[in-house]
């Protein structure tokens, strides 16, 4: 794997982990398997190169990609508590009705962004300043920004609200005698967890140039093979590991992915990408019944 | 002061499934009573209890805490005047999550939740002084997860969490049903603590009519959704299985055939 290909996992796995915080956020501290991501990241990017391309700041408009992103994870959210639609098929609903949102906000199936000014542009002229080229840039700054992220996260959640949303996902109504009203934690715990996508929708956007209505197919995949992959190979046992395992799991993910495409002789090529990840969500599904190097020796258990 | 009056509810209403689960519940629990309720399956025992908790609405009547008609209050309104124990030891503490956090979910029970730590230094040896009377060896084990207790010492740490806060009446959900002879009656033993030092306003239900008899100042029975039964303080004292088994019969017409709650 050449040092471009490899930089270029680290970015793009870097910008999944923030698809992963938010999928972690629904699947495993709400255990609402929201498939909203499907439409919600491909949103962030749509709102954002949308407001781009009509000169409005970029960082106002990764920001408003992510209010985007929590609007329709509320929607999902309301669908669920209000109307008393299953979990699964109200995420399903949203993302559906994204499609055509997205194609009504960009006015055509994609846009690209090649030229304009990015939140990444000032990044490249700082790479320009210290002499480092911007693919290795870029991955610095994305750490950053999902460290930071992160530990937003690790603070929010081991807060009192933070600890009322986890136990509103844990047993709800365990939570509801504690004084916790679930469906208002329900919905809040979806407009951040979408809001994180949509972040990250629009920041790939701007990465790699362009937004485009497809851009979603098969994100919540790739999310949740992060999270799964992440827990696999460390203990989760705290919130602060928990959120760690989605980091590096999808950055593991996507060096997987590179090195699979990368080996000659497996003779995989790009269209193999979905296959691929199908196949390494699967043994990263398996593995956990396997020993495995970082983890520690129990793994949420029943063990009474 | 909590008033229950003429509360009813129907399962399955309209269908050929049509389940009356009570038929107007009368009853007022003056502060300071310790009142079991007792009654055979299907009698209403935890409809009741979950129409208190706010679980469930009934379809008729109106449910009184305080002054307050709380009836159309969701549960998670209520919980600042209603503490509750589950009979399922899983059911009211959170598994996954650490024993001081499911104490500081306890502590935070009634009042305003904010962006602060959840568990600062300060409220962790206020946990670990109320968890050391327990006598558990729970005090140094604050940090490991609920599911590594046994179900015994998750329901006597669930009733602690039950009396962190100031409540006008603790719910009991057959407590003790899940747990064997030895751990029942030490979790038995440490309601009646909780209870008496607190002069905390209670109601327990059970399906031991020994229990029932056991504990507390006063005994209702439920039968088909209704109170067949209400005793209290002399009038209790000394009432045998055999005797609660009478009245019912002279009151009902008809006898238990309830096996289990005449053998447990």
């Amino acid at each position: 794997m050449s040092q471009i290909a490899f930089l270029g996992a680290i970015e793009v796995g870097l910008l999944f982990a923030l698809v992963a915080l938010g999928v972690y956020l629904s699947f495993r501290v709400l255990q609402f398997p929201d498939l909203t991501v499907d439409g919600s990241f491909p949103l962030g990017a749509a709102v954002c190169a949308s407001l781009i391309v009509v000169e409005v700041n970029p960082y106002l408009a990764s920001l408003a990609a992510a209010v985007a992103g929590a609007g329709a994870g509320m929607v999902t959210a309301w669908l669920n508590v209000r109307l008393k639609i299953l979990h699964l098929l109200a995420s399903i609903l949203t993302m559906i009705a994204l499609y055509s949102i997205n194609l009504r906000i960009m006015g055509r199936p994609n846009i690209a962004l090649l030229g304009e000014t990015t939140v990444f542009t000032p990044l490249e002229a700082l790479g320009e300043a210290v002499d480092m080229p911007t693919y290795v840039v870029l991955p610095i700054a994305l750490f950053g920004l999902v460290i930071l992220v992160k530990l937003a996260l690790d603070w929010f959640l081991n807060s009192e609200v933070g600890l009322a949303m986890r136990a509103t996902g844990v047993n709800p109504r365990m939570a509801r005698a504690q004084g916790i009203h679930t469906n208002r934690y329900i919905l809040g715990g979806m407009a951040l967890s979408n809001a994180l996508v949509a972040l990250a929708g629009a920041l790939f956007a701007q990465s790699q140039g362009a937004a485009d209505v497809t851009l979603g197919v098969g994100v919540i995949v790739v999310g949740l093979a992060a999270v799964i992959g992440g827990e696999a190979v460390m203990n989760t046992a705290t919130v602060f590991r928990a959120t760690l395992a989605c980091i590096i799991g999808s950055i593991l993910y996507r060096l997987a992915v590179a090195g699979a495409l990368n080996a000659d002789m497996l003779g995989l090529k790009a269209q193999d990408l979905n296959l691929i990840t199908a196949v390494l969500v699967t043994l990263a599904m398996v593995l956990p019944g396997v020993r495995m190097p970082f983890r520690g020796k129990r793994k949420g258990g029943m063990t009474s | 002061m909590i008033e229950a009056r003429q509360i009813a509810v129907t399962f399955n209403a309209g269908t050929p499934m049509e389940t009356p689960a009570m038929r107007g519940i009368d009853l007022t629990i003056p502060e300071g009573d310790f009142v079991t309720v007792i009654g055979s399956n299907g009698a209403g025992k935890s409809t009741f209890l979950n129409a208190l908790a706010g679980e469930l609405r009934p379809d008729s009547g109106q449910i009184l805490i305080g002054d307050q008609d709380v009836t159309a209050w969701p549960t998670a309104k209520r919980a600042g005047l209603v503490a509750r124990v589950f009979q399922d030891p899983l059911g009211g503490s959170c598994a996954n999550l650490t024993i001081e956090e499911n104490l500081a979910l306890a502590n935070a029970r009634g009042k305003r939740r904010g962006f602060g730590a959840s568990v600062g230094a300060h409220l962790r040896e206020d946990f670990r002084a109320q968890i050391t009377r327990l006598n558990l060896g729970l005090e140094n084990r604050l940090g490991d997860r609920m599911e590594l207790l046994s179900g015994g010492q998750r329901q006597a740490v669930s009733l602690l969490m039950a009396a962190m806060q100031p409540m006008k009446i603790l719910l009991l959900d057959e407590h003790t049903a899940a747990l064997d002879p030895k751990t029942a009656a030490f979790v038995l033993e440490l309601t009646r603590e909780i209870v008496a030092e607190r002069g905390l306003t209670t109601l327990m239900v059970t399906h031991s009519m020994r229990q029932a008899l056991a504990i507390g100042n006063r005994t209702v029975m439920l039968h088909e959704g209704q109170v067949v039964l209400d005793v209290r303080d002399q009038e209790r004292e000394g009432l045998k299985v055999e005797d609660l088994l009478h009245m019912f019969e002279k009151v009902r017409g008809e006898e238990i055939d309830d096996d289990a709650l005449l053998l447990s």
